[in-house]
């Protein structure tokens, strides 16, 4: 977990006397463009990049989509079922893939397939997105405060780390989302659910990111930029802000977007154990969670889960390219 | 005596598509789907050979005086003997009572409020002691401790029409000296005198239950009697390993002659606990295990293997069992105050979308328009909603009812249903497609199962407060009458402010007085079209949508002889089964 504060280094002005160690810097080019010019080297990471775009444009033309090429995600296309012989699996081959229905439709009552995977993205990515950004908040004001400040205030806010991550988080999960009510602050139904979705898995993954952006803090803190903007009298909020921040972006961006995954696979774990979303809105987890007892149908399975495992390792590769691009001594 | 007779006259009133080759005592062979429904498969008279059983579960528990599951009710015949039992027998003889430990039904007197039987002479213990009346009152008093036996039915220590018990009373363990003649006197050995404290004409199902076979003082062990459980019936237990497997043997103390309704073909039924459902499916069609003991039908998997194979499908049945699901329509929240409104919603479902719901006409059931299943006497056919012909729902009707509800573009409620069951998450769901076609917006509503009906569907300020104005609901009757089927569902009084009650639509005060006169009727015969009157009149109200009778799609062993589904348990009879080898 080496991050040097150099390489942290991505605004054009930050810096102007810093020397990158490593890779030999073109005279005339920022750090931005850099780090920029790594990354598009980095073939795979940009396929995970572009893919990302791609299922963020999915996901905000979701209802236009479905409009040309599915049919709205709840509505029943018991026509498609076999009940007549009483299986309930979709008639015709590969669970009933055509062209109207181009994933197939699902057994039982026949939703399609396809539509509820785009509807689906809306859900993972919105609650992946914001549950990150409520991490990253946390953990990045309270990682510099530590880290900043030291002292107690430091050993408090380690051991509440200690605290967090020690904190079996499933279960919690779980049991919060079991018995939370109907109608609270203003919200209710689906809304609250995404809301406490985002709190929980925001709320009790901080401390990753905390502990990262605290070691740096800690030897940003002691080194010659920082003593002389000192020296010179600056206060604390003025170096926090102009000195240590500028340096911490670059941490906090790779760590994001690799945040973003793992919380797309928890919400998923949530849904799939039935304490995520309320149906009959699609969830990629609460669609694995339905295919279970259908183990016999595939394609009901294959779907939902290869639309988040295309979607996590997306993020992976485009996060470690990102890591490779702004931190290349990481490059081991 | 005129209780068996009315019962059969009841099986032959009952309709229902039943085949005619089910006269008592005679066995037909037969096979095909479903054979084995109404009549014999493979009829055999050899003894010997082993069946081999599997539960995906844990066994609720062996002990006769708590286990509470039909399975358990249909096995336990096999190693105890309550004073009457369910008829060995196909399809719908099978719901007939026969007596069992006693000679002869019950004879009542004072009003059905005691009940007398005389107990069969030279019954035996497995340790070869004769079975006593002391001993079926030391079972029946056991039972009542619900600190001891928690899960059992209860309907003997019932506080307000149970027995006569004195106040205070809690069980032969806590009050071991307390004098108990008022509830059951036992004057001499073989007789046993039941007083209750309100008239219960259908008691003999009472005496059916399994907490009427004898349990011997001397060897009661509480809580634990279920793992060294004494037998009066054909079979004992041998090498029980808690939780895993156990086996059962021939019981040498037991005496054919004091038994006429067992034949006892197998030599060994062997048992195994905690088996994988979807092993069990695969091993009862590869012919090595012969019975997947809770009969809830196979798994999905298996599902669509049996039904598209056609020689798999020939060698499975398809029996009706005794539940029905429904869902509740809350008069309490409006608009639903309005008998339109409910209406509208009988008639804008989609009826074939609850059956698939529930695993199609062969895994979840058939189409109901009654509350009582065709299974339970009494049952008589009607369909005051009809939904047209397809069955998809009737919406002209829809909307006639909901402008004479002077909602004319709908409304919105809520739908409650227990979380972790997949099957109301699919009905809800389809209540929302088909209700939202008639304008009428459905939330859906999820609470966890344990506190359902506690908390939740069963409370009614809640249910007002949160306007849950229709809740998934089912019932299975504890035995195959119009009593054990109707009275926790449609009788107003069992609603309790603090929740917990199955019912939570029905409040009709002319329904309860109809239960309670039903409870005063002797003929059994009348009495069971009473019950049918009731279903009619609940359901003019229009407070219950009726979904389906449930169905569960079973194979049939390879190995197994003699095999039959009772209708009194909606799965094989595990009396009657032989094994070929």
């Amino acid at each position: 977990m080496t991050l040097p504060p150099e390489a942290g280094a991505e605004a054009e002005a930050a810096i102007p006397e810093a020397v990158l160690a490593g890779a030999g810097p073109t005279e005339g080019r920022s750090l931005g463009q850099i780090a920029w010019m790594r990354l598009k080297r980095d073939k795979v990471a940009l396929g995970g990049g572009i893919f990302l775009i791609f299922l963020i444009l999915v996901a905000i033309f979701a209802p236009l989509i479905v409009k040309y090429l599915g049919s709205p995600p709840n509505e029943f296309h018991q026509e498609l079922i076999d009940t007549a012989g009483g299986t309930l699996e979709p008639i015709g081959r590969f669970g009933g893939m055509s062209w109207d229905h181009l994933m197939g439709v699902e057994p039982v009552n026949g939703r399609d397939i396809f539509s509820r995977i785009v509807y689906g993205s809306r859900i993972s990515l919105l609650i992946a997105f914001l549950a990150t950004l409520l991490s990253v908040a946390i953990g990045t004001t309270l990682g510099i405060i530590s880290g900043f400040i030291g002292g107690w205030t430091d050993t408090f806010t380690s051991r509440l780390m200690d605290v967090f991550l020690a904190f079996p988080l499933l279960v919690l999960a779980i049991a919060l989302a079991g018995v939370f009510p109907d109608q609270a602050f203003g919200l209710q139904g689906n809304q609250l659910r995404i809301a406490l979705l985002i709190f929980i898995i925001g709320f009790f993954n901080w401390p990753y990111i905390g502990r990262i952006i605290r070691g740096q803090t800690l030897s940003l803190r002691e080194r010659e930029f920082v003593e002389s903007a000192r020296s010179i009298g600056a206060r604390r909020g003025y170096i926090l802000r102009t000195e240590i921040l500028p340096n911490l972006m670059a941490p906090i961006l790779v760590y994001s977007t690799l945040l973003i995954p793992t919380n797309i696979l928890f919400e998923a774990a949530l849904s799939f154990l039935g304490v995520g979303i309320r149906p009959p809105t699609a969830s990629w987890g609460g669609m694995l969670s339905d295919a279970v007892v259908f183990y016999t149908q595939p394609h009901f399975m294959f779907w939902p889960g290869m639309a988040i495992f295309v979607t996590v390792l997306a993020f992976n590769l485009f996060g470690d390219g990102l890591r490779d691009a702004l931190d290349p001594r990481a490059n081991r | 005596m005129g209780v068996s007779a009315a019962l059969v006259l009841a099986a032959c009133g009952g309709g229902g598509g039943a085949g005619n080759n089910e006269q008592p005592g005679t066995q037909t062979s037969a096979s095909g789907f479903n054979a084995a429904s109404t009549s014999v498969v493979n009829p055999s008279d050899k003894k010997g050979g082993t069946l081999k059983f599997a539960n995906e579960g844990d066994w609720d528990t062996l002990d006769p005086g708590e286990t509470y599951y039909a399975y358990s009710w249909n096995f336990a015949r096999l190693y105890g003997r309550s004073l009457m039992m369910f008829k060995s027998a196909p399809g719908k003889e099978g719901n007939q009572l026969v007596p069992d430990l006693a000679e002869a039904p019950g004879q009542a007197s004072d009003n059905a409020k005691t009940w007398t039987y005389k107990l069969r002479k030279g019954v035996k213990f497995d340790d070869g002691t004769e079975v006593t009346s002391a001993d079926v009152k030391y079972a029946v008093l056991r039972s009542t401790d619900k600190q001891t036996f928690p899960n059992g039915p209860a309907y003997w220590e019932a506080p307000d029409n149970g027995l006569a018990l004195p106040s205070g009373y809690k069980g032969p363990y806590k009050s071991p000296n307390m004098n108990t003649d008022s509830a059951i006197e036992t004057p001499d050995k073989y007789t046993i005198v039941f007083h209750l404290k309100k008239p219960f004409a259908a008691f003999d199902y009472l005496a059916q239950q399994p907490d009427t076979m004898p349990v011997p003082k001397a060897k009661d062990t509480g809580a634990k009697y279920r793992n060294s459980v004494v037998s009066t019936g054909p079979y004992k237990f041998a090498d029980l390993q808690p939780g895993k497997s156990f086996n059962l043997v021939r019981n040498d103390q037991w005496d054919p002659a004091t038994d006429p309704n067992r034949k006892a073909l197998p030599d060994r039924i062997e048992v195994s606990l905690n088996v994988n459902a979807d092993d069990i499916d695969n091993r009862i069609i590869s012919g090595d295990l012969d019975v997947a003991v809770t009969a809830l039908g196979v798994q999905p998997a298996a599902q669509s293997r049996v039904l598209t194979d056609p020689t798999l499908k020939e060698n499975s049945d398809n029996p009706l069992g005794v539940r029905l699901w429904y869902t509740s329509i809350n008069p309490t929240v409006p608009p639903l105050n309005n008998i339109e409104c409910r209406k509208a919603v009988e008639y804008a479902m989609d009826h074939t979308s609850y059956q698939t719901a529930y695993g199609g006409q062969f895994a979840g059931g058939d189409l109901a328009t009654t509350i009582l299943p065709p299974s339970i006497p009494g049952y008589s056919k009607f369909d005051l909603f009809p939904d047209g012909p397809d069955h998809k729902g009737d919406l002209d009707a829809a909307k006639k009812s909901l402008e004479a509800c002077g909602q004319p573009n709908g409304f919105e409620t809520n739908i409650a249903y227990r979380a972790e069951r997949p099957k109301e998450k699919a009905t809800a769901e389809a209540f929302q497609q088909a209700l939202g076609r008639v304008g009428i917006k459905l939330t859906l509503k999820p609470y966890p199962q344990g506190d359902y009906f506690a908390q939740y569907a069963g409370l009614p300020p809640y249910v007002v407060k949160n306007k849950l104005g229709l809740a998934l609901n089912g019932w299975a009757a504890d035995w195959p009458d119009g009593f054990g089927f109707l009275s926790q569902i449609v009788d107003s009084r069992v609603i309790r402010a603090t929740g917990g009650s199955s019912n939570t639509s029905v409040r009709i005060p002319e329904v309860d007085k109809m239960l309670d006169t039903a409870l005063t009727e002797l003929n059994t015969d009348k009495r069971n079209q009473m019950w049918g009157e009731i279903d009619k009149r609940v359901m003019q109200d229009a407070v219950i949508y009726p979904g389906i009778y449930s169905k569960s799609l079973l194979v049939r062993s390879k190995n197994g002889t003699n095999i039959f589904v009772t209708d009194a348990y909606g799965e094989y009879d595990y009396l009657g089964m032989g094994a070929q080898k």
